[in-house]
């Protein structure tokens, strides 16, 4: 037991070095001007600058605009991704009709990266904050879509078929089994849909946006506040993490029967 | 009162079937699973059906539970042909196929759910019948916490929950191992004395059909056809003594010389949901 404590700590201590060691060089590179001709550390500032404009960030009112502006985005697009995202992917799971109607259309748009979305949705919304949380709906909802049909797919068709032995009608069926038994499915593919969605949104504000971490990011390369690139950087990584975990919490928390320490 | 509930009860779950034949797969791959079987099943009777792996005795369960349609001939239960399934047809799976995500007590309470059954009047109906099966102190489990043995008397209790008029079990001891098999042998017993519907039990165990059932029916290789029906006279309650008497050797005996003689190529198992429902 000891041993085994000691060997954790030992493990914990290499892996913060590893971190330090990866700073130190940064700040060596950015510091000594360094440049290898095809990459150059001429313009990238040391992480100590990035930690003072982290600071000044934090202390800044806009700051907490930037975030918000950026949280509502997501968090509009993201929603109406789930609700569409869910709801096809049951009907189309469900029934081969609704499949054939529903899912060609669908297929066609699949193949279209997000980002390529950009200029047509600017042309298509008014708002350039329509535009903007349109691109993050488009980004999360195949992502979702998909993982509701391959989950409602995937449902044991035993217990589709208990169900209605014991007396389930097509729609309770749908709420007592195909829902729960595709749950572990959809809360991957809100998983993957949360990451996509902020990779849009970040994409999007650069081009079209006023305020928001991403807009922040590129005005700030505009603007050759160089420091703030990589503290927009940062956040929009925590930002994505955050909103990622507390989903995968969720998740969690809704399927305890999924989990492993109920085995 | 519950006196004439036993008697209602003894009055229904009686079977007719009348040169009942089943196909299974489409186009070239069709097959005749089940083929020119008549049979007559009185209400509250034990039946087992034994047969060789493949014969079809499992897809004329799943033609009992109306999961399975009937190519020729007529399958009667209470004079209704059967049409799809339907709760007073109850069936059980070698598998347990309780829903993972409710408890125990949720999954026992699915089907009084299904009729409309208010959230206390399920749950008391739903405890009533675990107590039956002994597992009152589990209702709050999930079904991937209990034993093997424990998730099949779950299976049991969510189909008698709602008072059918047949249990249709296919090869529902199967996967256990023998000490919990004689112990569910015995429970299974217990609990068809106090629960009285008409049982007709799929396996493949010889010793296990002639200690539960008043009557065997041994089938042939496929296309299934009844080879020959066996009335099993001990008398009942029974104890697992029964199993070491002469006659129970001798019938055993029978049994194994009916299923030998036809042994062929063994074939492989059929499901009483068809070949669409599982391959899919």
């Amino acid at each position: 037991m000891q041993s085994n404590h000691d060997a954790g700590w030992r493990r914990w201590i290499l892996r913060a070095v590893s971190i330090a060691v990866c700073l130190l060089a940064w700040q060596t590179a950015s510091v000594h001007h360094l440049n290898l001709g095809f990459v150059s550390f001429v313009n990238v500032p040391p992480p100590t600058e990035v930690l003072e404009a982290a600071v000044d960030l934090a202390q800044s009112p806009k700051s907490l605009n930037h975030i918000t502006s950026s949280l509502r985005r997501v968090a509009i697009g993201f929603t109406i991704a789930a609700v569409l995202g869910v709801l096809l992917g049951l009907a189309i799971g469900r029934s081969r009709r609704l499949g054939d109607i529903l899912l060609p259309p669908l297929e066609l748009l699949r193949p279209i990266p997000a980002v390529a979305w950009i200029p047509l949705a600017v042309l298509m919304f008014p708002s350039s904050e329509g535009s903007m949380i349109y691109i993050t709906f488009i980004g999360a909802l195949f992502p979702i879509l998909l993982s509701t049909i391959h989950g409602v797919e995937h449902v044991d068709p035993r217990l589709i078929a208990s169900a209605k032995s014991l007396g389930g009608t097509r729609f309770a069926i749908l709420r007592e089994v195909t829902l729960p038994g595709a749950a572990p499915a959809i809360f991957t593919g809100l998983a993957i849909g949360m990451g996509t969605s902020w990779f849009c949104l970040v994409t999007a504000e650069m081009i079209s946006g006023q305020f928001g971490i991403g807009y922040h990011t590129w005005e700030s390369y505009v603007i050759q506040r160089y420091p703030d690139i990589i503290v927009g950087m940062a956040v929009i990584g925590i930002l994505g993490m955050g909103s990622s975990l507390l989903l995968r919490q969720l998740g969690r928390l809704l399927t305890p029967w999924h989990s492993e320490d109920t085995r | 009162m519950s006196g004439q509930e036993r008697i209602a009860f003894s009055d229904t779950g009686r079977i007719d079937a009348h040169n009942v034949a089943i196909r299974l797969g489409r186009g070239e791959k069709a097959f005749e699973a089940i083929s020119d079987v008549t049979l007559s099943i009185k209400p509250g009777e034990f039946v087992c059906l034994i047969g060789p792996s493949g014969c079809g005795k499992s897809t004329l369960l799943g033609a009992l539970a109306g999961h399975i349609g009937v190519a020729h001939g007529e399958l009667k239960v209470d004079g209704d042909n059967v049409k799809g399934p339907h709760p007073e047809r109850g069936i059980v799976f070698q598998h347990h196929t309780l829903f993972p995500w409710k408890s125990v007590l949720n999954n026992v309470a699915f089907g009084p759910k299904m009729r409309g059954i208010g959230r206390k009047e399920r749950h008391r109906r739903a405890k009533e019948i675990l107590e039956l099966v002994g597992l009152q102190d589990f209702i709050h489990r999930y079904p991937k916490q209990l034993s093997g043995g424990m998730q099949q008397r779950v299976e049991i209790a969510r189909v008698l929950v709602n008072r059918p008029r047949l249990l249709l079990m296919d090869e529902p001891f199967g996967a256990l191992d023998a000490l919990t098999r004689m112990h569910m042998q015995e429970l299974l017993l217990d609990l068809w004395s106090r629960v009285r519907t008409t049982i007709i039990f799929v396996t493949h165990d010889i010793d296990e059909a002639l200690f539960l059932a008043d009557r065997v029916l041994v089938m042939s290789h496929r296309p299934g056809r009844i080879l020959e029906e066996i009335k099993v006279p001990f008398a009942r309650p029974r104890s697992a003594e029964v199993s070491v008497t002469p006659e129970f050797g001798a019938l055993k005996h029978h049994c194994m010389s009916l299923l030998h003689t036809r042994t062929v190529s063994p074939l492989r198992r059929l499901e009483p949901l068809g070949l669409e429902n599982i391959e899919a």
